[in-house]
């Protein structure tokens, strides 16, 4: 099945599909880090020069010692050796240490950021992609980074600097054979082009596909229990190998990429290395330098080609890690399509004022959910909301919270538009009831006070008190510190429901929503609820949406929405004399026609 | 090590790539040892002497030698790629069949994202050891044991004298995997738990927005983010610690060879070439020895993370079938519950307490009571997703335990209370359990639960793709369709968890009537709130704390149960209506 997300990596294309960008941006994370890296790089440079400086002195054993037979200064050339390699530890020790911690920090930025960017996109947006795609993102391509920060980028350097190191020595030594040795540097950097750009698509398909089956893994985790109920588990088996087959396959062809370019980089050091057999020993016949220059050429050539290999090996990594950073950026990039103003004001306090003006909405175009709906909601009254199934009920309560914005007309509390207010401050005055209650993993006691963090356990337990939630929760296992299970799975959906309408009242907002707050409540429990949130709608603006018309009785004002208009207004007794949708609505609920044969029919006078 | 040894098992089904990988690095490998001879001879007989035609032979037989190793090296990359990604494949596979066959009271006690985490990061850790640390230990002892041969043929007491300095690093490397291991764990499980947080966040996004969390999520999610950072720096300073540390041993034999060897090429008992040589096998000695350690490390790792893939593949369904289990003939649909005790997973109540009851074949069963009293337990018992503590449930005096699941499962159909909708197309939605279905079977079991109308009004029909969990439809047009997914099965047994609460009034009793015709044919339980919905039922069980406290018609229990009466009151509003309802029924 199709992945939503797809769309917006090719929608993100020309903002991060260049590598340039990617590394500039991945570079630019390395800024506030400066110090540190200095210190590192001052690290690096004394290993490198450590390192250019072994072959140096063991050209020097070759030439000086060895061919004179001067026995003292062998032994201060090995002690000198040994300092050079005490030097490189203990450089490479705290260079190693301090590039892996900054990139760790790095990453760990990076990951606050891409959590706190997931938090401010719009529900539209969250709602229509997959979960286990974005969670991929968070961990699997991060985690790929993290090998770039901690293994590519310091051995790079690293490698950089021996690089240098041994280049100055080489020219040094033997301009002529130096330069032969960099003859082959031109071909290196065509081949790697050539072998980077195949990788790059070979490894966004790795990503991609890795995205698909971690989509696949959340949503078939999240509905394992619906799989088991109807005897689809073999069925979504083999649909998951599939998504896992798809991803082991581009492994193993972005691997065939790179499997082939460590022995092409390895058969280039080698022409060097009989190039520089050939030319050196010519050039000894000449007389134009001496055979340890060659010997310490030999083995120059080694390890100049040494940090090559190095990163070549690295290189995997790197590709890997790139087409990562474009999943990560793409994602930091996008816009959240309801994002505060920059001159956008604190909300102040709610009297709860809430007007629709003409408003319209759809999700997607043309498909109209609210066509020019306007109603007027005074402070602390009640507002409820009827009509069938998919009229756009929920849809009008979720712009009075803004989770969207109107597609046209205004939606405006207290006078102000919602648009030109911050969100959180609009948002944390308002209380949500949802048609599926939702818990995190915690105790009972969490979930409530999730509705308002700083409340001590004795007001918890009120608002559990005020939604009768209270006489469940003591005969829990170990009350209020009962854990719920990850989404509340260890309770009941009507217990669920309320703890989820305690956390409401908790959070004394002063505009409420109750969404099918009690559909799943039984009707006795409802009574008491209903008279517990009697008290709360005091002096607050509610809107209800209920299909159970006896919840909607004492409603101020009662909107029905059909085919995404209000058909209809005003109070209840005025509907029922009006005798049109409501009136029928209301009747089927109460009388139902064929019962008229049936025996115990109770006969309800309205 | 145990993890390790047993995923490494997985490497079976992959013999032939893991094994044409091993013999191509050990073709590497010796290519490479080949490469300081050829060295040997170019500076002995070539360059010193400067015998021009040595040179250029020499040199042309490197390129060889580099070509052949190129070859070997690609097969060694691909072919290890290969078996690695087959058995991560295999893992993820199977742990994923495991879940999908987990009974209920494992998914209510784990975390998605932490099950995710071991799905993705466990998975690679340990393919990356099993696919490629095996072939390379492996190559890399054949490596040191070939290397020190030649080493011991050329110059006995150099070698003498580099092998000194293993047992050192040996001993640095044990430090180091022992330290290792444990950290590599905590690293393991911090991980989950941000990732526990990201899953959790994802799914009830909703709730973070309505009451404004966001900046609270984010701090919960810093903390635990600081956390896992906290547990990888120390990990790194160990890495950063010991692995320049062997280094530095490993040079520091170099240098004593350079310095025995060189007296001894001033000595003459040994030429140039050969201590050019002999430096130069020490670099191939290094390798594997190095080699060695960052396996150690690769393994210690791979361990932590194989034993937490294990303990999902061996976590023990509570739900098994019976060793002779047999399928379940096609039922009749008379369920029994004989005093049946049930309690959750680490609960300390009983969920359910001597419940006993029966249904006959096409009754319709309606059960009510109290939020939390027990109503959903008694359902979720009749297609097994838990097992009874005490007591028995059966079907057509078949005890559940006896029978395959699959049968069981097959022959009820269920529309459980949280919609979970899939991603795809109504139509495959409606199919779900029945992928084969035809598109008419698909509109009857649409038209039936009165979702046909707002589908064919949908802009692709059928073919509407809809989001993750279903988003875009509202409750009840979600919930009409997975009552037309449980329709489609035309299942003899026939469960109801609640399922029109979301459909407005008129919705619902198009539903019922288009269900009492379905209804004649099947046994069907029904948990609902409207007394409007259970009112026709054959029986309704009363549940109130976990037992049965009444059973009857809608006519008895008005006459006799005080519970009931107050249910019927709390839902007409007024004391009176009701005493009205039942005055009509006696009459």
């Amino acid at each position: 099945m199709r992945n939503p997300l797809r769309a917006i990596s090719e929608s993100g294309e020309d903002r991060a599909r260049n590598r340039g960008a990617v590394l500039r941006r991945l570079l630019v994370e390395l800024k506030p880090y400066k110090g540190v890296i200095a210190l590192a790089v001052v690290m690096m440079a004394l290993s490198g020069a450590a390192q250019g400086l072994s072959p140096l002195i063991t050209g020097q054993i070759v030439d000086k010692v060895l061919l004179t037979g001067d026995l003292p200064s062998l032994t201060r050339m090995a002690l000198l050796l040994v300092l050079a390699y005490l030097v490189n530890m203990v450089a490479t020790r705290f260079q190693i240490y301090l590039v892996s911690r900054t990139g760790q920090q790095i990453l760990a930025k990076l990951r606050n950021e891409v959590f706190a960017k997931v938090e401010s996109l719009s529900l539209k947006y969250l709602e229509s992609k997959q979960a286990g795609d974005l969670m991929s993102r968070l961990i699997n391509d991060i985690d790929a980074l993290n090998n770039f920060f901690t293994q590519v980028l310091s051995q790079f350097i690293g490698a950089a600097f021996t690089l240098g190191g041994i280049l100055v020595a080489m020219l040094l030594l033997s301009w002529q054979l130096g330069l032969a040795v960099l003859m082959v540097v031109p071909i290196l950097l065509v081949v790697t082009n050539v072998f980077s750009r195949m990788a790059r698509r070979a490894f966004r398909q790795t990503r991609e596909t890795l995205g698909d089956v971690s989509a696949n893994l959340e949503e078939e985790l999240g509905g394992v229990r619906v799989a088991q109920a109807f005897n689809r588990t073999q069925e979504n088996v083999r649909r998951f190998a599939r998504s896992n087959a798809a991803n082991r396959d581009a492994n193993v062809s972005a691997t065939a990429i790179t499997s082939a370019f460590t022995p092409a980089v390895d058969l280039l050091s080698t022409l060097d290395m009989a190039l520089v057999a050939a030319l050196g020993g010519f050039l000894v016949i000449r007389g134009v330098i001496s055979v340890g220059t060659v010997v310490a050429f030999i083995q120059y050539v080694q390890s100049f080609f040494r940090p090559f290999q190095t990163v070549t090996q690295l290189w995997t990594i790197a590709q890997s890690a790139f087409a990562a950073a474009e999943r990560v950026f793409d994602l930091l990039d996008m816009e959240a399509t309801v994002e505060d103003k920059p001159d956008a004001v604190e909300m102040g306090r709610i009297e709860g004022h809430v007007r629709f003006e003409e408003v319209d909405f759809s999700y997607e175009e043309g498909q109209p959910v609210l066509e020019k709906v306007s109603f007027e909601a005074l402070p602390g009254q009640t507002i409820a909301l009827v009509g069938p199934t998919g009229a756009g009920k929920t849809t009008m309560v979720s712009l009075i919270a803004r989770f969207y914005d109107p597609t046209s007309g205004r939606v405006l509390i207290d006078g102000k538009d919602l648009r030109d207010v911050r969100q959180l401050s609009l948002r944390s005055q308002m209380g949500l009831v949802t048609q599926e209650p939702f818990l995190f993993s915690g105790s009972v006691m969490d979930n409530i006070r999730y509705g308002h963090l700083d409340a001590s356990d004795e007001e918890v337990m009120a608002a559990a008190h005020a939604a009768n939630a209270e006489e469940f929760i003591l005969r829990l296992p170990e009350g209020y510190q009962t854990e719920v299970g990850q989404r509340g799975s260890l309770l009941s959906q009507g217990q669920r429901q309320l703890i989820s309408i305690a956390r409401a009242v908790l959070a004394d907002p002063r505009i409420l929503i109750l969404d099918e707050a009690t559909a799943s409540i039984d009707t006795r429990t409802e009574v008491l609820i209903q008279k517990a949130l009697g008290q709360l709608l005091k002096g607050r603006t509610s809107f209800v949406i209920a299909h159970r018309l006896s919840t909607v009785r004492n409603a101020d004002q009662v909107l029905v929405i059909d085919q995404s208009r209000i058909v209809e207004r005003g109070t209840h007794e005025e509907l029922i004399q009006k005798n049109g949708l409501y009136a029928e609505l209301y009747r089927r609920q109460f009388y139902q026609p064929e019962e008229e044969s049936a025996p115990a029919a109770p006969a309800v006078s309205s | 090590m145990r993890g390790v040894f047993r995923s490494l098992r997985y490497l079976r089904g992959y013999w032939k790539p893991a094994f044409g990988a091993f013999i191509s690095l050990i073709i590497v490998n010796f290519a490479n040892l080949a490469a300081p001879q050829l060295l040997r001879i170019l500076i002995d007989s070539g360059i010193t002497p400067l015998n021009m035609q040595v040179v250029l032979q020499v040199a042309g037989l490197l390129v060889v030698v580099a070509l052949v190793r190129g070859l070997f090296f690609f097969l060694q990359g691909y072919w290890s790629e290969v078996a690695s990604q087959g058995v991560a494949f295999d893992l993820r596979n199977q742990i994923f069949e495991r879940l999908q066959h987990l009974s209920f009271s494992y998914h209510d006690r784990s975390q998605t994202g932490n099950l995710m985490t071991r799905l993705t990061s466990d998975v690679d850790i340990t393919r990356n050891f099993v696919g490629s640390g095996l072939i390379q230990l492996l190559s890399g002892i054949i490596l040191l044991i070939g290397t020190v041969t030649i080493l011991l043929r050329m110059n006995p007491l150099l070698t003498g004298l580099f092998l000194l300095s293993v047992p050192a690093m040996g001993l640095i490397f044990a430090v180091a995997v022992r330290k290792f291991m444990p950290l590599a764990r905590t690293v393991q499980e911090k991980l989950s738990a941000l990732n526990a947080v990201l899953q959790e966040n994802l799914a009830g996004i909703r709730v973070v927005k309505a009451f404004a969390r966001e900046p609270y999520e984010l701090s919960r999610f810093e903390r635990q983010n600081q956390d896992y950072l906290a547990h990888n720096i120390t990990l790194m300073k160990l890495f950063a610690t010991f692995f320049p540390l062997v280094f530095f041993i490993a040079n520091l034999a170099l240098t004593a060879v350079i310095w025995v060897g060189g007296g001894q090429v001033i000595g003459g008992r040994m030429t140039l070439g050969e201590l050019v040589a002999f430096i130069g096998y020490q670099g191939y000695l290094l390798l594997p020895v190095f080699m060695l350690g960052s396996i150690g490390t690769m393994m210690s790792w791979a361990e932590a993370s194989s034993r937490r893939i294990f303990e999902v593949l061996d976590a023990e369904s509570e739900v098994k079938e019976a060793p002779n289990a047999y399928p379940l003939p096609p039922v009749q649909g008379r369920v029994t519950f004989e005093n049946v005790t049930f309690r959750y997973a680490g609960a300390d109540q009983d969920a359910l307490q001597s419940v006993s009851f029966e249904a006959q074949p096409n009754q319709t069963v309606a059960i009510m009571g109290r939020t939390g009293s027990g109503k959903s337990s008694i359902i979720n018992l009749i297609p097994r997703f838990y097992d009874v503590r005490e007591g028995a449930v059966k079907i057509d005096g078949i005890d559940v335990r006896e029978v395959t699941l699959d049968s069981l499962r097959s022959q009820i159909g269920m529309v459980l209370q949280e919609t979970t909708l899939f991603t795809g197309t109504i139509r495959e939605n409606i199919a779900y359990g029945r992928p084969d279905a035809s598109m008419e079977e698909i509109i009857a079991a649409a038209r039936a639960a009165q979702a046909h109308e707002f589908i064919s009004e949908m802009p692709d029909g059928y073919e509407t793709l809809i989001g993750e969990r279903g988003v875009g439809l509202s409750g009840g047009q979600r919930q009409r369709i997975a009552i037309a997914r449980a329709l489609i099965l035309n299942p003899r047994i026939l469960i109801m968890d609640d399922s029109t609460s979301s459909v407005d009034a008129e919705t619902e009793y198009k539903i019922q009537q288009a269900l009492e015709n379905l209804a004649r044919e099947r046994t069907t339980f029904v948990i609902a709130q409207r007394i409007s919905t259970v009112r026709r039922a054959d029986k309704i069980l009363l549940i109130d704390n976990g037992r049965l406290v009444a059973e009857g018609t809608h006519a008895e229990l008005l006459e006799c149960c005080e519970l009931y009466v107050d249910i019927l009151a709390s839902q007409f509003g007024a004391r009176e209506e009701v005493n009205a309802a039942v005055e009509e029924a006696l009459k």
